[in-house]
């Protein structure tokens, strides 16, 4: 879908930003374009829409040579969400996502009929439409840049650390509304961040890119985690890199028995067989249950957390299914090591 | 110091059409001075070396005297209204020109660049994003230019136009206050009409700037 070949960009100060860049970025999916600042991700992403030129070498969208394309036309071609959003102040939230479709001429009816539309697809209440960007929040100023960038339908959106400026609970919140997005829209997401976790969170593919422009590794999430191709990318990857790989796997295929029954600790269950504590005689202590869709790393948390050493297991409804013993869970967290170093 | 109010009442004809012309001068003058100023402002604003040279040279014209300008202009256009109107004009630019370019790099790039990646070309840009986000601006200066203009209007009296200027000139010569004050009191009037005016525009022009929330 996206083609570097041989790219290399020199800025007129002398630095250089990307050093012989070849990568193929595979239509649908995200690919995350991951590495500290300076690295020549954002410079990467930029050349796709031709807001940075490449010094030589070509790039292709959709097979088409972007440097032949009218820059203006390209760009209204393929969808960009800007770090903070990058809204126009003086446009109401419906006429910023309108603002692609303007371009191409729609017609202004049209155009905002399709911008109400995404106001809904992107999570936001239809009223926010009238409103101007700085009544809004940072997420939700960051969902109307999603939006704008989806308006005219574009095969491929470019992202440069779109959620990079909002608090944490926020940025969790918009990365699994994009995960939900795309699954509905299926894009072909380039997507820039300087979070590894956020690269590991979203990412189908990851390629980490160290100073000087070098891409140093291009490959899913897993195989990075499991297989890192030199000291840099494990460096990067950072002390946590062996949990980080859990955090991909799920609990499903762990085995589970019955919960324990006349020992020290209790699993009190409410009417429903929902799990409500661990209990003794005299004390009460929390317990957090795990669906079949949650990750290896919280199967394992919760292991090292639960006073019995058992992860309380429920299914959709929250009705207790079963427990797993900690054994169990370690012996998938190595084998989960073990088999993406196989398959690599 | 008395006021003959029957001398007012005789005058309204000459008081109304005198007003009306000193308007028409002030505002004439105005317009030119966007005119001019909005395309040299954009050129100052995209090429740094002749930023320099146009903001300067607006403020050598400014330091010329009224009159001075009024005597050069004679032998080019006369003792016309067009005289006056561009004899203001050039008292205009000084402040058209730099609130103009100072509005279009008040614009933040971060926007700037958004346009231009969402696909807009750089006049699209120029109309649609830079000139309605350094309008606040833009109206400061036009604000000052008008205000300004209304009131140098009466030095063009030198030149037999004036405006309400006229009745200064004539209450003086017949040591007679009367015309003098009622052309102060119009003249005052005018400025603050004008300018009230000019805020209501403003204010209907830019939606996004009220109740900041």
């Amino acid at each position: 879908m996206i083609q570097f070949d041989a790219v290399h960009k020199r800025f007129p100060n002398g630095t250089t930003a990307v050093h012989d860049l070849s990568l193929e970025i595979p239509e649908g999916g995200v690919t995350v374009l991951v590495g500290s600042s300076g690295c020549g991700k954002t410079t990467t992403l930029r050349m796709v829409n031709r807001m940075v030129e490449p010094s030589s070498g070509t790039i292709l969208v959709g097979g088409k040579d972007v440097q032949r394309q009218d820059a203006a036309d390209l760009r209204r071609s393929i969808g960009y969400v800007i770090q903070q959003a990058g809204l126009f102040p003086h446009r109401t939230v419906l006429d910023n996502i309108a603002t692609v479709p303007l371009l191409l001429g729609w017609g202004r009816r049209k155009a905002r009929a399709r911008a109400a539309e995404l106001l809904e697809t992107v999570g936001l209440a239809a009223d926010a439409g009238r409103r101007y960007p700085h009544q809004l929040s940072g997420g939700q100023q960051q969902r109307v840049g999603v939006a704008r960038a989806l308006a005219a339908d574009p095969p491929v959106l470019l992202m440069d650390e779109p959620f990079g400026a909002v608090d944490p609970v926020v940025r969790t919140q918009l990365q699994d509304e994009l995960l939900r997005l795309q699954k509905e829209l299926n894009k072909t997401i380039v997507f820039v961040t300087h979070d590894i976790d956020e690269a590991v969170r979203l990412g189908d593919r990851i390629a980490i890119f160290r100073t000087g422009g070098h891409l140093v590794q291009c490959a899913p999430p897993a195989e990075i985690l499991a297989r890192p191709a030199d000291d840099f990318v494990a460096d990067f990857l950072g002390a946590e890199r062996g949990l980080k790989l859990l955090s991909l796997k799920t609990l499903a295929a762990v085995p589970q028995g019955p919960a324990p029954q006349g020992g020290t600790w209790t699993l009190v269950l409410d009417e429903a067989r929902r799990p409500l504590h661990w209990a003794t005689e005299d004390v009460r202590l929390p317990v957090r249950a795990l669906k079949d869709t949650d990750s290896l790393l919280s199967a394992l948390n919760e292991s090292v957390a639960s006073p019995t050493g058992l992860v309380v297991r429920v299914d959709a409804d929250g009705r207790l299914t079963g427990v797993s013993s900690r054994d169990d869970i370690h012996e998938h967290a190595s084998r989960a090591h073990a088999e993406v170093g196989v398959a690599a | 110091m008395t006021i003959d109010w029957s001398w007012i009442g005789d005058h309204t004809d000459d008081l109304t059409t005198l007003t009306v012309s000193h308007l028409q001068a002030a505002l004439g003058a105005v317009f030119l001075g966007l005119l001019i100023s909005l395309p040299l402002a954009v050129v100052a604003h995209r090429i740094r070396p002749l930023r320099g040279f146009l903001l300067g040279l607006s403020n050598v014209l400014f330091t010329i005297p009224s009159i001075a300008i009024f005597v050069l202009l004679l032998p080019v256009s006369g003792l016309t209204r067009t005289t006056t109107v561009i004899g203001l004009t050039v008292y205009t630019l000084v402040v058209l020109l730099r609130n103009t370019v100072e509005g279009l790099d008040s614009v933040p790039v971060k926007t700037k660049e958004a346009a231009k990646a969402m696909g807009s070309r750089p006049l699209r840009t120029l109309l649609t994003v830079e000139f309605p986000l350094a309008l606040p601006v833009i109206m400061a200066g036009v604000r000052i230019a008008t205000v300004m203009s209304i009131s140098l209007v009466s030095v063009a009296t030198y030149i037999g136009d004036g405006g309400l200027g006229q009745l200064f000139t004539d209450g003086f010569q017949r040591n007679f206050p009367t015309p003098v004050i009622a052309g102060v009191v119009l003249t005052i009037l005018l400025a603050v009409v004008a300018d009230a005016l000019l805020v209501a525009v403003q204010y209907a022009l830019t939606p996004w700037l009220r109740r900041r929330a």
